[in-house]
């Protein structure tokens, strides 16, 4: 209890309490695993920035005791480009949504992947926009309604993951609000990496994805991301027809690149020679 | 206004016409005088047309256009028939004679010069006929000093090009100096 | 003083060397025409500097980049045209609310759309005022001449640090491609100003006593920036009075530095009758005519030319109206700032719109036309 009160007291914004996030909402969840993940790597709290974009889970940064810059929908990769170019000494965790970052940010996403600026994108996965009350986005399931999409999305999802990966990115995991953990652990090895890393959290929202979807509440809505759920080690053992349906949690690919603000430095420090 | 000298250097792209604006520009400033160049030039980076326009003054230069060209070259023929009748008489037209035919009208002072032919035969690249056709323009004019002019080109020059540069500076001086003759192609229309 | 020489310089090289020399060491931007020089210019110079340059992926992430490089405590600057200024708008009004400094260069072209891309136009005086959503304030400069640009870059670098603000500079095509002789200072390797904490422990970022200077991240000072109306500590707000308390300071730090920002040139005669009064590439085709006729012919006739178009230099469209009987106003557009020079002639004056919209200037045989028909 004394970890919970001490990062409660550094790392919260207690004033700015209660959030605006729904009964259920995952985005505390995936919060509190990064605020823990930012604990366990020892970063000054000077250094550190969480950058957002605009939907549900960007508000996440007012929330937090850091330097905080909530930017423009879609936007929050390429603020952070510039402030990680102009002060690489800083630490920027890089909070968005699907529809942010996929979406009205997927330019930004692909090119922050392809530069390898070691930028630590946490992408909170809710497959709906939320704030504006329950339309498809780039990683809704085909088949599920949506307020836009009445009868089920006709539309395919991105694999984000994979998205990034052909981008140029060199880390990428994905976690579940249902394993908090395991989602810490996995930001951790994110923001160690160097170069750009990407944390995909799947995150329910009962409210305007799961209440349309027939998926239950937030119970059931983790319950079901729980059993649908494995590891990338076991799922290394699991026949592929096995893993149809599944969710792959864990570090699905990391290596090393050169990561660009680094190599930028580097380079104009030699031409000055 | 009377300071005020006009000059309109028009081709294709890929003739070094603004460079060569650039470099008779940048001559002028060493030369102490107040300058203005402009360009026009089509979206393609060779072929299509080319324009570039300098204002020399020694007082100050407002309207930045070129208006009533004291000297007009064309280096090729599309550019001669484009501005040849937009021209007011006395201006000093000089024609590259490797691309430019005619017709040479009656009302204007023509004088053709076979510029990037001379550029290939006598200095063996066709590159800097526009260096050669700045030549045959100050020879003509005496705008800007011969010897500023000529360090200014090799200022400008490419790395390693300087000298090469300014012989096709001085070649251009040469035709303009050798006049009209039937062995460089000159043809001199003067106003009735 | 430093040391000055003639040299032949480019419209957009003065705008990149100007940006220099006031300490700008930050260039994001995406490559379009007319305004593709300056991100050369930048891209050659500010590594040497210890600087950043950055080619971004859109116009859109240009913005941002230098918002997010502002916050880490550069100078910054970015430049385009008329599409790419579009596309930048939303992340200029971010900027207006969040109180991050940076400059916008926008070299117009011939619009709307893709319109002509090497033709010059003023036809952006409007989007510069208006074109982020919402009741912003904005300065605009609008340079006449290459040494104007250098000049006029290092004002708009200086106003934005000093007043938290966006400042745009309205270039157009004519100076920004052109070339002319001018004298400024040899390029000196300025020091940028290093980022500081030096400030009071009760320092707020949007503190309602007055203005602050920004404290950029990495500093302790654990605030937040956001688009959204916020607090003085920078948290989201939507108590009304607060709104309100919010936009009026964004406005009244431009208003309390007016004198600072409008900038404003006469020449001509001492009590004129027929007035010009125009900006950018236009003033060089008033500045002929008002020679030709006031310095040579000495009809009463002068010109009001305004480096600053946004905020509108009211008081002195005001004052002139009240001397002369007519004022032109020429302009590479359909008609844009005679629309405010009217609204503040308030009746005094008759306001004769001189409009070219077919890519080419406005010559001064044009304005002498005009002219004459009003002096005789």
């Amino acid at each position: 209890m004394a970890l919970i009160e001490h990062l409660t007291q550094e790392y919260l914004r207690t004033k700015k309490l209660p959030h605006i996030w729904c009964p259920g909402c995952g985005n505390g969840i995936v919060t509190a695993a990064l605020i823990r993940a930012i604990e366990r790597t020892g970063y000054d709290q000077r250094d550190v920035v969480i950058v957002s974009g605009i939907g549900c889970s960007s508000r996440a940064a007012g929330y937090l005791n850091f330097n905080t810059l909530h930017t423009t929908h879609g936007r929050a990769l390429a603020f952070a480009t510039g402030l990680k170019m102009a002060r690489p000494e800083l630490k920027l965790f890089v909070i968005m949504g699907d529809g942010d970052c996929s979406a009205i940010g997927g330019n930004h996403f692909i090119h922050a992947a392809r530069r390898n600026i070691d930028l630590n994108a946490v992408i909170i996965n809710n497959h709906i926009y939320g704030m504006t009350g329950g339309q498809h986005s780039p990683l809704t399931p085909t088949g599920m309604k949506a307020t836009t999409a009445p009868r089920g999305t006709l539309e395919r999802p991105f694999d984000l993951l994979v998205l990034a990966r052909g981008a140029g990115a060199t880390f990428a995991a994905r976690g579940i609000a249902a394993q908090p953990r395991q989602l810490e652990q996995l930001i951790v090895r994110g923001a160690t990496h160097k170069g750009f890393s990407v944390v995909e959290a799947l995150s329910p929202c009962p409210i305007a994805y799961g209440r349309r979807n027939k998926l239950g509440g937030a119970v059931e809505m983790l319950r079901s991301m729980k059993d649908s759920s494995i590891s990338v080690e076991r799922a290394a053992e699991t026949e592929d027809a096995e893993l149809k349906d599944k969710t792959i949690t864990g570090v699905i690919y990391s290596f090393d690149a050169p990561e660009y603000a680094e190599e930028y430095y580097r380079s104009i420090s030699d031409n000055k020679g | 206004m009377e300071n005020r000298q006009e000059i309109l250097l028009t081709g294709a792209g890929g003739q070094g016409l603004i460079l060569a604006s650039i470099v008779l520009a940048e001559a002028a400033v060493n030369d102490n005088k107040n300058v203005v160049q402009t360009q026009s030039y089509g979206p393609e980076a060779r072929g299509g047309a080319s324009m570039a326009g300098v204002i020399i003054d020694i007082d100050t230069i407002e309207y930045p256009e070129v208006t009533r060209p004291a000297v007009l070259l064309c280096m090729n023929q599309a550019s001669f028939n484009k501005y040849l009748p937009k021209i007011e008489p006395g201006c000093t037209v000089i024609v590259d004679s490797t691309f430019v035919s005619g017709p040479f009208h009656k009302d204007y002072k023509v004088q053709s010069f076979p510029i990037t032919r001379m550029a290939k035969e006598k200095l063996g690249r066709d590159v800097v006929a526009n260096m050669l056709a700045l030549g045959v323009i100050n020879a003509a004019t005496g705008i800007v000093n011969r010897d500023i002019f000529r360090e200014s080109i090799f200022k400008l020059a490419p790395r390693g090009s300087g000298e090469l540069n300014q012989q096709a500076f001085d070649l251009g001086y040469h035709l303009y100096e050798e006049g009209p003759g039937q062995d460089v192609g000159i043809s001199v229309q003067t106003p009735q | 003083m430093p040391e000055t020489k003639p040299v032949l310089m480019q419209g957009n090289e003065a705008c990149a060397l100007g940006a220099i020399s006031a300490g700008v060491r930050f260039y994001a931007g995406y490559p379009i025409t007319p305004s593709t020089e300056i991100a050369e210019h930048m891209a050659e110079k500010l590594p040497d500097l210890g600087g950043v340059f950055i080619q971004m992926e859109d116009e859109i992430a240009s913005m941002a980049a230098i918002i997010g490089a502002s916050i880490g405590g550069m100078r910054t600057l970015t430049a385009t045209s008329g599409p790419g200024f579009s596309l930048k708008q939303e992340n200029i009004g971010y900027a207006i609310m969040a109180e991050i400094p940076c400059v916008v260069v926008n070299v117009q072209r011939m619009g709307p759309s893709t319109g002509v891309p090497t033709a010059p136009a003023q036809g952006d005086v409007m989007q510069a005022r208006w074109g982020t959503h919402g009741d912003h304030p904005i300065i605009v400069f609008s340079p006449a001449s290459v040494y104007e640009t250098y000049y006029l870059t290092i004002a708009a670098v200086n106003l934005s640090q000093k007043l938290r603000q966006p400042v745009i500079i309205l270039l157009d095509e004519v100076i920004g491609h052109m070339r002319e002789k001018v004298l400024i200072p040899e390029a000196g390797k300025l020091l940028v100003e290093k980022a500081s904490d030096l400030v009071p422990s009760d320092w707020k970022p949007y503190d309602e006593k007055g203005l602050t200077p920004l404290v950029p991240f990495g500093f302790g000072h654990y605030y937040h920036v956001t688009g959204l109306f916020h607090d003085q500590y920078g948290f989201p707000t939507g108590d009304p009075p607060q709104v309100e308390r919010a936009l009026d300071r964004l406005h009244h730090k431009l208003e309390k530095n007016r004198d600072e920002i409008i900038l404003t040139n006469y020449i001509g005669h001492k009590e004129p009758r027929v007035a010009i009064v125009t900006y950018g590439c236009t003033v060089r085709s008033a500045r002929a005519v008002v020679t030709k006729a006031y310095w040579q012919n000495r009809l009463p006739v002068g010109l009001l030319s305004l480096q600053t178009i946004w905020p509108f230099p009211a008081r002195e469209i005001e004052a002139l109206a009240k001397q002369v009987d007519v004022i032109i106003v020429p302009e590479m557009n359909m008609g844009q700032i005679v629309g405010e020079v009217e609204r503040y002639a308030r009746g005094q004056a008759e306001v004769i719109p001189l409009n070219r919209y077919d890519g080419e200037m406005i010559n001064p045989d044009q304005i002498y036309e005009q002219m004459g028909r009003w002096l005789s």
